[in-house]
């Protein structure tokens, strides 16, 4: 098992307020590590942090066994981490085509076949082609965000709620779509809906008020109710 | 969105020939001295939409990249033999001290936020005014001064061609610019710029390139303005240069090109007609009143100038818009 991403002992503010007190977690190769939590408990900083977004005051954040925490975003980005934002971020007026243009960097020789490739893995997108970003739907422009990010074959995708804001049809679309991605390539991912992250996840972490409280594997998690009611408030 | 594309350059190329035929057609020297001013303007607009429209920056000092081609041009002309070698030396010139001046205020001011580096690029542009008008040996202050013009430039219709020419080329030129990869990094900023940078760009500089192409290309106006005038003084680098530039960019719709054009026609046409007014009315010596009414009646009937509102309704997004707010509604 090999550890892509580590972050020990992570502290961030935002403003005046302490928002990450100790997130310390580990990624492995090829598995999804689910970021489970309560609103508001530091999972999206956690994720910010990592790419340099909301940089530290403390703590350490190792890539491929490197330190990273004080590269700039776009240097992080650039060692293979590809991001998917809650808002999904996408510019409204490009077009899809454009979109993938971008993220390519439109340079390489095989530009074409990841373009291919990324389109057989989201269908959907290839109707809307020449559309602008900005009239897709919801589930749409997820699919479109995720697939930016996976574009460019990184090492490490990390995707914040996913499934946020969508309609469920949509959500288990999104869900199969991850699902088919699993193997390829390695994913953090943040989610509130605790099915998806169940369906998806191999590995958990708990974050409560900025720190991480508990971790294992997600099938311990589904064995204990007592954790998900403590920590996530379900059972 | 490409047919549209297709659609604007025949249009342009077709409205360019026109204006091409035109003097031999139609002999008015006013006419030709107005439509020489439109083309040149247009050059410093397009610049100008390059920053606001396509990067979303918005700056206060581009007169001053303005400024630096019409005392480059001036200065040359004014102290060497008036020949075409130094009026292409005297372009040359100007855009390469814009190329300097544009990096390194580029990598001073573009890391600031959006209203931080407007107002120091106000401030740059405020201290090349105060070095016109205080080097008096070699910009003779607010007086300024007149320059002779080689032979060809003299006549009006050859230099109306000239004007017309490179505003064409500037056009196409910036338009292959913007449609290329790194336009649509440049749009990507504007519209996003950590999201831009969690893709591995690096924002500064591509807004440094932006800002390098959009100064050299305004410095091209400034010098063909001054030879316009055959005069030239600190004007060129004062506020109105560029608040000019920034009315003609959003009457004619920001992030189109062909809208700075079609500003810049408005506003020249509107100020010529309203001072020719003043003889008849002189209610009409107050021309900046109604100026500022026809600018208030533009952002309302077309809140994203002339161009942007047009493009919208063509593409019915506007209809969509209207047609979704009425079901929320209901």
């Amino acid at each position: 098992m090999e550890v892509l991403l580590k972050t020990e002992n992570l502290e961030t503010f935002i403003g005046q307020y302490h928002i990450l007190q100790g997130v310390t977690f580990e990624a492995i190769r090829g598995e999804v590590t689910v970021l489970l939590g309560r609103n508001g408990a530091g999972k999206t900083t956690t994720l910010r942090t990592i790419l340099g977004l909301s940089p530290p005051s403390r703590g350490k954040v190792f890539f491929k066994q490197k330190e990273i925490q004080e590269l700039p975003t776009y240097k992080t980005a650039n060692l293979g981490i590809g991001y998917v934002p809650e808002d999904q971020g996408i510019f409204p007026y490009l077009t899809v085509e454009e979109h993938f243009k971008i993220a390519t960097k439109g340079k390489g020789d095989k530009v074409n076949e990841r373009i291919e490739t990324t389109l057989a893995l989201f269908p959907d997108l290839k109707q809307f082609w020449r559309k602008q970003a900005g009239v897709l739907s919801g589930g749409q422009k997820q699919m479109l965000a995720i697939a930016r990010a996976y574009i460019n074959y990184n090492e490490l995708l990390m995707i914040d709620e996913p499934s946020k804001g969508l309609a469920p049809i949509v959500v288990e679309k999104v869900m199969e779509t991850l699902e088919r991605m699993k193997g390829e390539t390695t994913i953090i991912l943040v989610e509130q809906n605790y099915l998806m992250a169940e369906y998806l996840g191999d590995r958990f972490y708990i974050i409560d008020d900025g720190k991480t409280v508990l971790s294992g594997e997600m099938k311990e998690l589904k064995e204990h109710e007592e954790w998900r009611k403590k920590y996530l408030g379900i059972s | 969105m490409g047919m549209l594309n297709n659609r604007m350059n025949l249009f342009v190329i077709i409205v360019g020939l026109l204006l091409f035929l035109l003097p031999f057609i139609y002999e008015s020297r006013t006419l030709l001295i107005l439509l020489t001013q439109i083309f040149i303007f247009a050059i410093f607009a397009m610049s100008y939409d390059l920053l606001l429209g396509y990067t979303g920056i918005v700056s206060f000092g581009h007169a001053m990249f303005f400024g630096i081609g019409a005392y480059s041009t001036g200065i040359i002309l004014h102290r060497m033999e008036s020949t075409i070698f130094t009026v292409l030396l005297s372009l040359l010139v100007g855009i390469l001290l814009s190329l300097v001046i544009s990096i390194l205020v580029g990598f001073l001011t573009l890391r600031l936020k959006s209203h931080f580096f407007a107002m120091l690029t106000l401030a740059f542009a405020s201290l090349f005014l105060v070095v016109a008008e205080k080097w008096r040996t070699l910009t003779y202050g607010n007086d300024g001064f007149t320059f002779p013009l080689p032979e060809f430039l003299r006549d009006r219709t050859y230099f109306y061609l000239v004007s017309l020419t490179f505003m064409i080329a500037i056009y196409f030129l910036l338009k292959r610019f913007t449609e290329s990869p790194f336009g649509k990094v440049l749009v990507a900023i504007r519209e996003n710029e950590r999201r831009v940078e969690s893709l591995g760009f690096h924002p500064l500089y591509y807004k440094v390139i932006a800002s390098v192409v959009a100064g050299t290309t305004a410095s091209i106006s400034g010098s063909l303005y001054v030879l316009s005038l055959r005069f030239v003084n600190t004007s060129v680098f004062t506020m109105e240069m560029t608040l000019d530039a920034l009315l003609m960019t959003i009457i004619g719709g920001v992030g189109t090109l062909i809208g700075p054009i079609i500003g810049s026609g408005l506003i020249e046409f509107a100020h010529h007609l309203l001072t020719d007014l003043a003889s008849i009315s002189p209610i009409f010596e107050r021309w900046i009143i109604f100026f500022g009414i026809l600018y208030i009646l533009t952002v309302i009937f077309f809140p994203l100038g002339i161009v942007g509102t047009i493009r919208n309704r063509i593409s019915g997004k506007g209809k969509k818009e209207k047609y979704a707010k009425k079901t929320v509604a209901g």
